[in-house]
């Protein structure tokens, strides 16, 4: 029964990411000169998100939302891929938290 | 310069809080600074490493990289955290026999200072890397220039002494006492990091969340604040806890509890045990 249930969740473990990635709402957040372009994102609500953050600067950043629960580390001119799951309608606030000044943008489901 | 400052004071209080408390867990034992300075050495070179290869980490398993390896830090070092107060459950009582016999902590050595050491060490590890990768970055734009280094090394400083005051602080709870309360500092901490490695793994799309939001407490008391923060590390304080944070925080308390009640039984209740091992602090001093 433990070794069923076990394989039940690897499997499912193994199978939820490209469920989820196969029909999630893609965007791209450019990330230059220490601040985020656009810096307001409209996304629909309720549905999956797989935000990429493109850091152009030669400097690493951190992307970094309480109101999302995300921390993640972007180094200096490149990529990184963020997958957000359906939200309700409002807004969510982010910060670059390496140039906090600077680098503000919020998500606004609807 | 203040804002230098206070990022990397937030991430080096992470570590020195977490350094503070396995500082108290090893208190008394023989070796324990040569285990302690090495995993936090080692926690300082693998966090050059970590940030050194951050690039290749933040893409490595089809971008899941980064999430993956700070789930798998976070429940290592809860795995160490939860055998050591087995451990202390099913040996306490033992060691504190033998010790009243001798008279002094022969065998207390015996302690598993590695899995504190291993805790010392991802906690550096993880913060530390952060802490390079923002100072690099600095010294990289050269931007700020001398004014923002010299914010990032205060705010290091600052971290590192609030974590030494913490520890200080842990050390006038009475002697009786001690042994139990760093236990459960020790099952909250665990349990804490648990949740942590919990949102880590639903960012990388391997867990649910459950329930997306369970309270919002944001407002009473922001996870971005002093209290807040330390709350956050000491205890796993969420302002906007997932549902899967909770569960994991929980099964991991019970958890605990649970082997701590089993490696106990046949010795003596939890608190007592705990209490057994305690070392006189003059004792304690007097050791080479």
């Amino acid at each position: 029964m433990l070794k069923r249930s076990l394989i039940v969740a690897i499997v499912l473990a193994l199978g939820a990411p490209t469920a989820i990635a196969a029909n999630a709402f893609e965007t791209v957040i450019v990330i230059k000169d220490h601040r985020f372009q656009p810096d307001e994102i409209k996304v629909p609500a309720g549905q999956q998100l797989k935000l990429v953050i493109d850091n152009q600067d030669a400097t690493p950043e951190e992307f970094e939302s309480h109101n999302l629960r995300i921390e993640k580390i972007v180094p200096g001119n490149s990529k990184a891929t963020i997958r957000i799951e359906p939200l309700k309608a409002g807004e969510y606030r982010f910060v670059g938290e390496f140039n906090e000044d600077t680098a503000k943008g919020k998500l606004v489901a609807e | 310069m203040l804002g230098a400052a206070l990022i990397v004071f937030r991430e080096t209080l992470e570590a020195a809080l977490i350094v503070a408390i396995v500082m108290g867990a090893s208190r008394g034992v023989a070796g324990r600074t040569r285990w302690l300075i090495g995993g936090i050495a080692a926690g300082l070179c693998g966090a050059g490493l970590v940030a050194g290869f951050a690039g290749v980490i933040s893409n490595g398993l089809d971008g899941r990289g980064q999430e993956l390896l700070n789930a798998a830090i976070l429940l290592t070092a809860v795995a160490m955290l939860a055998w050591h107060n087995a451990w202390m459950s099913a040996h306490g009582r033992h060691l504190a026999t033998q010790m009243r016999r001798i008279g002094h902590d022969v065998s207390v050595g015996a302690k598993p200072l590695y899995a504190l050491a291993i805790v010392a060490f991802f906690a550096v590890l993880r913060e530390g890397s952060e802490t390079v990768l923002f100072m690099y970055g600095l010294a990289a734009s050269g931007a700020g220039g001398s004014g923002l280094l010299g914010g990032s090394l205060l705010g290091l400083a600052g971290g590192a002494a609030l974590g030494w005051l913490i520890y200080r602080g842990l050390l006038t709870i009475p002697v009786g006492r001690f042994m139990t309360v760093v236990s459960w500092m020790v099952l909250l901490l665990a349990a804490g990091l648990a949740a942590n490695a919990a949102a880590y793994l639903n960012q990388a799309g391997i867990l649910p969340s459950l329930v997306s939001q369970v309270w919002d407490s944001s407002e009473l008391l922001s996870q971005d604040s002093v209290a807040g923060t330390l709350l956050h590390i000491l205890i796993g304080y969420s302002d906007r806890p997932m549902g899967i944070q909770i569960a994991f925080y929980l099964a991991t308390l019970t958890g605990i509890l649970l082997l701590m009640r089993i490696f106990g039984r046949n010795r003596a209740p939890m608190p007592k045990v705990a209490e057994a091992v305690v070392i006189d602090p003059a004792e304690a001093r007097a050791r080479p």
